[in-house]
Order: C-alpha cells, then sequence, then structure tokens
C-alpha cells in the first residue's frame, strides 16, 4: 500500500477524470438528480454534487445547496454499487422454438465496459465485500455480477459528513475506506489526498500531477475523518447477535413494529447487502419465443416464502422479524459478519422511518 | 390444440378504457386474431354477446338490472372469466355511489330518474359471479392483457402483479417522492402492473392499481395524518378508484371513523 501522500490540487482535479477516460473508463460518480444523489454517468466535474450537503433524519432525505467548493461534502443515497453490479433486471436468457420442433436456448451475460466509479464510501465497499462472497465466490458465481464487477474501478473517498442516520464506525465499517479501492481521497478545501490500493490505481495515479502533501494536510484529513466516525449518534452492538435475536423470536416488539411498518420491502431494495431475486418468464403471445428475467425481490413480499401452497411468512411481523435475524444474525454463519454496514439507508428511505438501530436495541435490551 | 382458443372481450358499466389494451397492442393484436378465434368484441365490430368462450375479459362493473342478468349467462358461457381494470375488479368510481344515497344522486343528475335503470349499487365481477383471475389497474394495459392470453396458451398459470409499486420504483431507480419530497404517495399501498407511471415523472401514486398484498394502511394513514392531512381526506384517498375493493375500503373505513 502506497503511503497517503499525495495531493492534487481542485484545480487538477478534472485530470482525473480525463486520465480514468483515456484509460478507457467511463465515469460514473454522484450527481443530483430529482433531490437526491445518484450515481450516474457524469462527463465531468460539474456532474458533481459540488457544495451540496444531505440532511438525513428517518424517512426523509433532503439536500442543501451551499457555496462551499467541496464535492464529497455529504453522505450518501438511495444507491451506490449495487445497481452497477447487481442490476435491478437482469434478462437472464432466451428460448427460441424452431421450426423442427427444438428450443434454442440464448444465455449472454453482459458485455460490461470498463467503469470507474467516482466516489464510493467505505460502507460501499464494505457491502461490496458481501456481494462478492455471495456472486463471485461460491460453487456458482454469477455471470451477470461478474462481468460487471471485474470492470470496476473504485475511487473511494472517506466520509467526513455523516448523515443523522449513519452508523458505519458501530459496525467497524467506516468512515474511513480501508480496502476494496483501487484509489481513496480525502477531500479537503483547497483539492485532495489521493493513495492508491492497487496496480490499476497505481497507474491512474501515475498520470496524475500530484505532488507530495504536507503533514498539515495529512492531518487535517485524518482528523476530519475521525470527526466523522464520532459525530454518528447511532450505532448497532458490534456482536454477532445471532444468539441474542434467535432467543427472541417472541418478543412483543416484533408485534409492535409490524404495526408501524408498511412492508413496502423500501428498506430491503436500498440495503447494499440485500441480494434476493426473482424470476419470472415473459412468453410471447404465440409462445414461439420466451425471455427470462430475474428482478430484485425482498422477504417483505409474500412471494418470498410461498413454496408449494404454503407462504410460510404470511405477515409483516414474521416478515420483518426474518430480515432482521438474517441481516445481524444468521448472516454471521453465512458470510462470517453481520449483513449491515451502517449506511443507514433503510432508515432514511423507509417512508415511515423505522429504525434498525432502535428495533434491535429494544430487542436486544 | 386441436382448436383454436376462444375469446371474447365483453363490457359491463365502464369506460371502454381497458379494452383499448388490445386495441392498441400493434402487431399483437393481429397475433392474437391469428391465434385465437375472438368470438365476441363488441368494441372491435365482433358482436355475439352470447357465444361460448374458453376466455372472456370482463370490463366494467355491474350497475343495472340488465347487467347483473348478462353477467351470469357469460359466466355460464365462459371457461376461464378474467375481469380487467378498476371497474370490474372493484366497481371503480361508480361504486362512490355505493357510500352514498343513489336515488337521491340520480335524481339530482337525471330529470326523469324513473327512465334510467341502475342498481343502488355498482359492483365487481366477482361480487356477482365466480371469477378466475382478476387484472387491476385503471386501466389494465397490453402487457397485463397479452401476458394472461400467452400463459394461458401455454397452459401455465398467469402471474398475478400484487407486490407493492415501490419494488418496482426501485428497480428502476427512481428516487423516492415520499421521502424527498413529502408526496402522498400511495406506492407502499398499491399493486404493481402499471410500470411506475406517476413517480416515474415525479409525481406522487394514487392507487389506480388497486391495494397490493398485506397493505398497512393504518400505518399509511398515520404518516398522511403527521403531514397535516385531515382524517377525512385520508379516507378519500382510499375511497376513490378502488373504493370497493376490500383493503382499501376498510382502511378507508377506519379513518372515516377518526374524522
Amino acid at each position: 500500500m502506497a503511503e497517503p501522500s499525495h495531493y492534487l490540487p481542485r484545480s487538477e482535479f478534472p485530470r482525473l477524470l480525463s486520465v480514468l477516460a483515456s484509460a478507457g473508463y467511463r465515469c460514473v460518480g454522484p450527481r443530483v438528480r430529482d433531490g437526491a444523489v445518484v450515481y450516474e454517468p457524469i462527463s465531468g466535474v460539474e456532474d458533481l454534487p459540488k457544495g451540496v450537503h444531505d440532511r438525513q433524519v428517518p424517512g426523509q432525505y433532503q439536500l442543501e445547496q451551499t457555496a462551499e467548493p467541496r464535492f464529497f461534502a455529504w453522505a450518501n443515497g438511495p444507491q451506490a454499487l449495487r445497481p452497477l453490479t447487481f442490476a435491478g433486471r437482469d434478462k437472464l436468457w432466451s428460448a427460441e422454438r424452431k421450426p423442427d420442433g427444438s428450443i434454442d436456448f440464448k444465455s449472454d451475460p453482459p458485455e460490461a465496459e470498463p467503469v470507474a466509479v467516482i466516489g464510493a464510501r467505505a460502507c460501499d465497499l464494505a457491502a461490496l465485500y458481501v456481494y462478492d462472497r455471495h456472486f463471485m465466490q461460491s460453487a456458482y458465481p454469477d455471470p451477470w455480477y461478474t462481468a460487471r464487477r471485474q470492470k470496476l474501478f473504485l475511487i473511494a473517498v472517506h466520509c467526513t459528513h455523516p448523515s443523522l442516520n449513519c452508523f458505519c464506525a458501530s459496525t467497524g465499517d467506516g468512515p474511513r475506506a480501508s480496502y476494496g479501492y483501487d484509489l481513496a481521497l480525502s477531500e479537503l478545501d483547497d483539492g485532495f489526498l489521493i493513495e492508491a490500493r492497487s496496480e490499476k490505481g497505481e497507474r491512474i495515479l501515475a498520470a496524475l500531477p500530484v505532488r507530495e502533501a504536507s503533514a498539515e494536510q495529512i492531518e487535517t484529513a485524518d482528523r476530519e475523518i475521525e470527526d466523522a466516525g464520532r459525530r454518528q449518534v447511532k450505532g448497532l452492538p458490534s456482536r454477532n447477535l445471532k444468539d441474542v435475536l434467535f432467543a427472541r423470536l417472541d418478543h412483543p416488539r416484533w408485534n409492535e413494529v409490524a404495526q408501524r411498518c408498511l412492508s413496502c420491502t423500501n428498506c430491503t431494495l436500498v440495503c447494499p447487502t440485500c441480494f434476493c431475486h426473482s424470476e419470472n418468464d415473459v412468453a410471447s403471445l404465440d409462445g414461439s419465443r420466451s425471455e427470462h428475467y430475474r428482478e430484485w425481490d425482498s422477504c417483505f413480499t409474500q412471494r418470498h416464502s410461498y413454496i408449494h401452497g404454503i407462504t410460510i411468512r404470511p405477515d409483516t411481523r414474521t416478515r420483518y422479524r426474518q430480515w432482521l435475524t438474517h441481516k445481524v444474525g444468521s448472516w454471521h454463519d453465512q458470510f462470517g459478519r453481520s449483513g449491515c454496514v451502517g449506511c443507514g439507508r433503510c432508515i432514511t428511505w423507509c417512508p415511515v422511518g423505522i429504525d434498525i438501530t432502535e428495533e434491535l436495541a429494544a430487542i436486544c435490551r | 390444440m386441436d382448436r383454436k382458443l376462444r375469446v371474447a372481450v365483453h363490457k359491463f358499466s365502464s369506460c371502454d378504457g381497458c379494452q383499448l389494451a388490445f386495441l392498441n397492442a400493434g402487431e399483437e393484436l393481429v397475433e392474437l386474431f391469428e391465434l385465437a378465434n375472438v368470438v365476441h368484441f363488441a368494441e372491435a365490430g365482433i358482436v355475439d354477446p352470447d357465444a361460448r368462450a374458453d376466455l372472456a375479459f370482463i370490463e366494467g362493473s355491474i350497475s343495472t338490472h340488465e347487467e347483473q342478468e348478462r353477467i351470469r349467462r357469460v359466466r355460464e358461457n365462459t371457461r376461464f372469466l378474467v375481469p380487467i381494470g378498476a371497474c370490474a375488479t372493484s366497481g371503480c368510481l361508480q361504486a362512490l355511489r355505493n357510500q352514498a344515497d343513489a336515488a337521491r344522486w340520480f335524481a339530482d343528475v337525471y330529470s326523469d330518474p324513473s327512465k334510467i335503470d341502475h342498481l343502488d349499487t355498482a359492483t365487481p365481477i366477482a361480487a356477482n359471479v365466480s371469477v378466475d383471475l382478476e387484472l387491476w389497474g385503471c386501466p389494465v394495459n397490453t402487457r397485463q392483457v397479452m401476458a394472461t392470453v400467452s400463459s394461458l396458451l401455454l397452459g401455465a398459470p398467469p402471474r398475478e402483479d400484487k407486490e407493492k409499486l415501490c419494488m418496482e420504483c426501485k428497480r428502476k431507480n427512481i428516487v423516492c417522492v415520499m421521502v424527498t419530497q413529502g408526496q402522498h404517495c400511495m406506492g407502499p399501498v398499491t399493486r404493481t402492473g402499471c410500470g411506475v407511471l406517476c413517480p416515474g415523472i415525479g409525481r406522487d401514486c394514487y392507487g389506480c392499481y388497486g391495494p397490493a398484498e398485506n397493505i398497512n394502511g393504518d400505518a399509511w394513514g398515520r404518516w398522511l395524518e403527521q403531514k397535516g392531512m385531515p382524517a377525512e381526506r385520508i379516507a378519500r384517498r382510499f375511497r376513490y378508484i378502488h373504493s370497493e375493493a376490500e383493503a382499501f375500503r376498510e382502511a378507508g373505513r377506519r379513518w372515516r371513523e377518526k374524522s
């Protein structure tokens, strides 16, 4: 790992985008759309959310425009790396009945193009580690995920502006990105500290007009990241909660939260580690052609627990309990860690503002 | 198959809009007429209301004595009967009279209401005869009706869209209008199927596809209440297009009782 001692002045920041473009990457980064920071293709630094702050409380997300110079002075948006790797809907295969009656199957994983993502957060990278385990490092790697994932160039930006719903410090996943990136940036008012962590990252760094960072700049950047951890007001117990939760499957709080929960699935669909999907077919009218799709699903749907005539989890109490006992309980058995990276998205994007940290505190007390 | 599937499209009290899901289907409409024997479809010019059919799509609610009789005959003549659209699945707007003094409304509108054949209520098809599948939406779209025909031609049960609209919003990376703007979006209680027409252009869903499975109308209403909406308006939000769909009717009734 290189010493994080390179400094890129703000005036030279556009060079990062042009160097990435010359290296064949399409740049995806944060930009403001429809009142939120979303990760979409950007054509220049003018697309970045300059001076934008986000205000997040349970069930609410608002942006505020300031005259400040920074591009990354916000916590996160509804999604980051999830749709770039595990798409909302993917065509897995198609079939066509040929004149001789035989069936021709075609399965074409996407020809993924190299994508550089600017502004991945520590929580996003921690979640990607879970996705990699699930989609790529299992006995049956997923070709769609793998194709996109292997073409990603990840540029982390250490978090300095946590929202009121962030709690990555308590899960041990942030606010400093410590793995899973090619380049990492610390944003200062006048520029960026930049470090490389992969050979790909070194090659991009070598093409940038960086100079050695001063001790003062490094100290300022470190202090801002540490402050970002200290400022977080929410938290999860960092221990494995599986035994505690499974001993409390009849806790009255499950009923209580079910009175508030819409079972709308939003928490699971903004969660960067949730990977549930369903599959379905779309056939042509005459049945000669059929396309098979995979799309995001959720443990909050009836279909999710439907097995041969029986719906195992018919109500919100059992669905919410399934989500939480898996996410921070049995997830440990599956992936060797909790499924929660402390991004707070499930709190913000729950329309009625149900707070996972409050629910767990009530149930595990 | 030794013969073509016989398909009928019947109309009861409705605006005729759902039948456009067939008429606007383009090439698929031509294909439908090749694959199936369309035995009755008045809007397409084929009239034989008492024809026997393997599959009948029913548009409209039951609002008159004549319709009450006719739907029974259609049921007897049909193997697989599929109500389509809000009128046929929950009564739609004309069912608002079920909550009111219908005779008084007719007297207010018509100079001589005795000449109008009407029932005091407008009811969904399933309240009158047994149904085999329901396609929700105001109006339904081509994808829904053609997927049903296609499934039945293949001998497979058609897939039912009953999950919440929020799921489709998230799959399409549409930013939530409730969380960012506080819009009174019915997505968390409404079934998917429309393709996210309203939140997709930045406005709130008003529930035209009817209730999703396992909705929490009390929690969704409390959210509106916290935003300052009076209980009576929350009740009306539920008792609008799908006032006779049970989940919306009951949620609306509870909010009306609080007002």
